[in-house]
């Protein structure tokens, strides 16, 4: 109810269609700095502050050594330099928020002084920065010049067949790194093996995780099938850190692990697991990342997976949440981690809010833009929806067309996509075979290769794959069975990429900071540093990397164009015939009306954008017409296109003053002698949901204006359909081809119209 | 190894193949597709060794990366640690695990004395001072 008794509103109705938005399913909650929300200054976030004494720090950030908890301590030995401490502290925050955006302070000097600095004046100096200041200092400081990213391949059954055909379309999307993990942890080991095979099928190089308890992940990668982890988690408060069952010194362990067995390793913290954890010590979610990042520093990780990440969702919901995971990114970098920088959990329901996010990030460049973008279907994604998924593909590949900002990802041809899914179905059952695993069955294949989700496969049940996965682990088999299984069956190419992945372990060199494999080279920090020093400078893509942005599917151009009107002509002689009947001059019929068509209406165009023919429009107009009493008679001019003067030049040329102007696109208008050519009676400029009725109705106005009447004009109803989104680039090409064919002081063309049979019928 | 790496040496495979070998001492070039299917390379020739760890940490050293580095030095210790008792010993630095600080002293001594060890040593007598302090040899199941 809208009204009260008393006849008052009581409420404005759009507030209902505000709520009944996307937007409103998110849920946001209030700064209360007293009890952890807050993003960038909590009730108990200390001052920076730093005692030394011969080399050993006594007191830091406000905290006395004797009091440190182990976080504390753990970065007051391993992250602080004391060569750079008493320097890089003295330094005001503002004079270093300054350089941090200053395009002639080099990235090693900051990253220098990083190593001097406690969580609090990190933290105190990137919450100096805009939103704006944060993405251009992030993209300074990021380590690897060139940018990429990670997909998630999972699906809602563990079904490996589909985790191959999946893992295959990453991989031809352009992913540095695909993860994947599980519905059913005791599938992990077959989810591992899948993947592999998938992501060894077109090229080499892609690097893999299984998400998986930690021991096991292990186990999985000592067997070869993964070549990276990112599941070492950090946490910014003492308690949250026990709660999540480990220490710094215990994930230290694990880093110096992975490493020692040629494993790529990055660890992971972001905005607000303290917070989730019910351990956040009144803190700021901001200081609390300056302390995960400095342990992950101390650590020796070599790089983060942050931005939120499960807390993304949690910190958009507090003002400033969003710009909070920006500043805990830059954060990384400075610290001189490769970054995977979140953009994966998806925070809003608001696809607005999700384009927003990834904006700077995408123009900024990062070393894993996304860690976790939905490479598969929402339903399918095992860790949970991303900002951008399976649906939101093709969405994130125009965005970087539109800004020509390397996302890291590429378009994929239809048959390609085709044949590379029935290539990855084909190995894994090769391998499954070769290995006595399971036979899979021609339908179970056919089913995968053509499915979009798990939804529309019949392939294996969750249950199925526990006895492949047991069978795996038990058998102990490596992935040098599979390379042999791969090559006995005749699947060389994938054979030599998997074992070109696992040999780069050996050398150790994608342990490096930022490491990927781009074109079988490893490219890091090291070998590919971000040298960012002003315009011209920094990662910009190549010409060929630009086209390849540019290649999305379906692009419209002048060829297309005229190939798709060549494929209407035929049908439209088969509706109409225009005979030229020589120069057309000043009729004087005083219910005659001139509909004027433009230069190419019925010659090289044959349908205006709502799709109808340009015999049906003149049919419609001259029905309207005829209705009210009047006569067409159709004039071609060749020295104008535009819709007013085609109007005005019809109605200096009719009988009764009135003429229509119609362009081969549909743009309409109802003209008369004596106004001014943009002072029309009547217009429809949205050609594309003009109907027939509508031109009929335009006709019968014509001729009412013909008598001197005043018609209720005819409206085009429009819904809000971004029209120019949809049809201006066609609509630019026809009118083009139209423009292209007028000639200056071309005279007026008589033209008789002749409907034929079948556009009578 | 007198010859300390530098930036200009990465990446190893490709700037110095000479210095990469596998796990069992095989060339990179010798690990290969038909040397997999006659038996004459297997999983423990896609091992990482102590040296390539040690090379790499020169490299992180080399480009401002001690941390990084030091991560590296202690993975060279742990290389050839078997996997179970890295694990074991990983699930005693977690907390609660330990039930006080002798346990973690005497993983420190095995690290020294029969993995050769001392950095990680080192690092888990750290350990076991500072779970002392904060009171993480307390029962948690």
């Amino acid at each position: 109810m809208a009204a009260n008794e008393a006849g008052q509103v009581n409420r404005w109705k759009r507030f209902e269609d505000w709520d009944n938005r996307p937007l409103r399913l998110d849920k946001f909650a209030a700064d209360d700095p007293a009890n952890g929300f807050s993003a960038f200054a909590g009730k108990a976030d200390p001052k920076p502050a730093i005692s030394m004494k011969s080399s050993a720090v006594t007191m830091m950030d406000g905290v006395a050594a004797d009091d440190f908890d182990m976080i504390d301590t753990f970065i007051a030995r391993h992250h602080l330099d004391p060569d750079i401490v008493e320097e890089a502290m003295a330094m005001p925050s503002s004079q270093v928020a300054r350089m941090l955006v200053d395009m002639h302070v080099p990235r090693n000097e900051l990253a220098r002084l990083a190593r001097g600095m406690t969580p609090a004046k990190l933290a105190e100096v990137v919450a100096q920065l805009n939103s704006l200041e944060l993405a251009f200092a992030y993209s300074k400081m990021r380590a690897r010049k060139t940018p990429g990213n990670q997909g998630h391949v999972t699906n809602a059954k563990d079904d490996p067949l589909q985790l191959a055909a999946d893992a295959a379309i990453a991989v031809a999307l352009g992913f540095d790194e695909i993860e994947t993990t599980m519905r059913v942890a005791r599938n992990s080991w077959s989810n591992a093996l899948a993947c592999c095979v998938g992501s060894a099928v077109g090229r080499a190089g892609t690097l893999f995780q299984c998400s998986s308890e930690e021991a096991e992940e292990l186990e999985i990668g000592l067997a070869g099938f993964t070549s990276y982890a990112e599941t070492v988690s950090v946490y910014g408060t003492e308690n949250a850190f026990i709660d999540g069952d480990d220490t710094p010194w215990s994930k230290a362990w694990l880093a110096a692990a992975y490493a020692s067995r040629g494993i790529k390793m990055r660890c992971t913290s972001g905005a607000a697991a303290e917070l989730l954890m019910g351990f956040h010590e009144a803190k700021s979610l901001l200081y609390l990342e300056a302390r995960c990042l400095c342990m992950q520093r101390a650590m020796g990780s070599q790089g983060t997976q942050n931005g939120g990440i499960d807390g993304a969702p949690l910190a958009s919901t507090i003002p400033g949440g969003v710009r909070e995971l920006l500043a805990e990114n830059l954060l990384a970098v400075w610290l001189d981690l490769e970054c995977a920088s979140g953009n994966d959990a998806r925070h809003s329901e608001s696809e607005i809010r999700v384009g927003a996010k990834i904006l700077p990030y995408l123009i900024a460049g990062s070393d894993l833009i996304c860690s976790g973008f939905g490479t598969i279907l929402k339903y399918d994604n095992s860790f949970n929806p991303s900002s951008f998924n399976g649906e939101e593909l093709e969405d994130f590949l125009v965005l970087q067309r539109d800004f020509e900002a390397d996302g890291g990802l590429k378009s994929v041809d239809e048959a390609d996509a085709l044949a590379l899914r029935r290539r990855a179905v084909d190995a894994l059952s090769a391998v499954f075979e070769e290995l006595e695993l399971s036979q899979p069955e021609e339908h179970m294949k056919q089913s995968v290769v053509a499915a979009s989700g798990s939804l529309e496969t019949t392939s294996f049940s969750p249950g199925e794959v526990t006895t492949i996965s047991r069978n795996i682990e038990e058998r102990q088999i490596t992935v040098v069975d599979v390379i042999k299984a791969l090559a006995s069956r005749g699947f060389a190419d994938e054979a030599e990429n998997l074992l070109f992945l696992v040999k780069l372990r050996v050398s150790g060199d994608y342990l490096q900071t930022s490491a990927v494999i781009r074109g079988g080279k490893v490219l890091s920090a090291i070998n590919d540093p971000n040298d960012y020093s002003g315009p011209g400078t920094g990662y910009r893509p190549s010409e060929a990397r630009k086209e390849e942005l540019a290649a999305i599917r379906e692009v419209l151009d002048r060829k297309e164009v005229l190939r798709t009107e060549a494929t209407f002509a035929n049908d439209e002689a088969r509706r109409i015939r225009y005979i030229s009947m020589g120069e057309a001059t000043r009729g004087n019929g005083q219910l005659e009306i001139v509909v004027g068509i433009s230069p190419g209406y019925g010659e090289q165009l044959f349908r205006t954008l709502a799709g109808h023919p340009s015999s049906s429009v003149l049919m419609a107009l001259r029905d309207g017409i005829e209705e009210a009493g009047g006569r067409m008679r159709v004039v071609r001019f060749i020295h104008t296109a535009d819709t007013s003067f085609l109007g005005l030049s019809a109605a200096t040329l009719a009988g009764s003053g009135v003429g229509i102007g119609l362009q081969a696109k549909g743009t309409c208008v109802i003209h008369q002698t004596g106004r001014l050519p943009h002072n029309n009676l009547e217009l429809f400029s949205n050609a594309p949901i003009t109907t027939l009725e509508h031109y009929c109705g335009f006709g019968r106005n014509a001729v009412a204006y013909a008598r001197g009447e005043q018609p209720e004009p005819v409206v085009v109803p429009t819904m809000g359909e971004a029209l120019g989104a949809r049809f201006h680039a066609r609509s630019a090409l026809i009118f083009a081809v139209e423009t292209a064919m007028t000639s200056d002081g071309a005279k007026p063309q008589e033209i008789g119209v002749e409907f034929l049979k079948e556009a009578a019928g | 190894m007198t010859e300390k790496l530098s930036v200009n040496d990465y990446p190893v495979a490709e700037q110095r193949p000479e210095l990469v070998r596998g796990g069992r001492g095989k060339r990179l070039d010798e690990i290969t597709l038909d040397a997999l299917q006659a038996g004459d390379a297997g999983i423990e020739d896609l091992r990482i060794t102590p040296e390539a760890l040690r090379r790499q940490a020169e490299i992180s050293r080399a480009a401002g990366r001690a941390a990084l580095a030091d991560n590296f030095e202690r993975a060279a210790e742990m290389a050839l640690i078997p996997q179970q008792t890295i694990m074991e010993f990983y699930e005693l630095l977690r907390p609660g695990r330990a039930a006080d600080k002798q346990v973690l002293l005497d993983v420190a001594a095995r690290l020294r004395d029969e993995f050769s060890a001392p950095r990680m040593a080192a690092f888990v007598e750290e350990a076991a001072e500072v779970y002392a302090r904060r009171g993480l040899f307390k029962f948690r199941y």
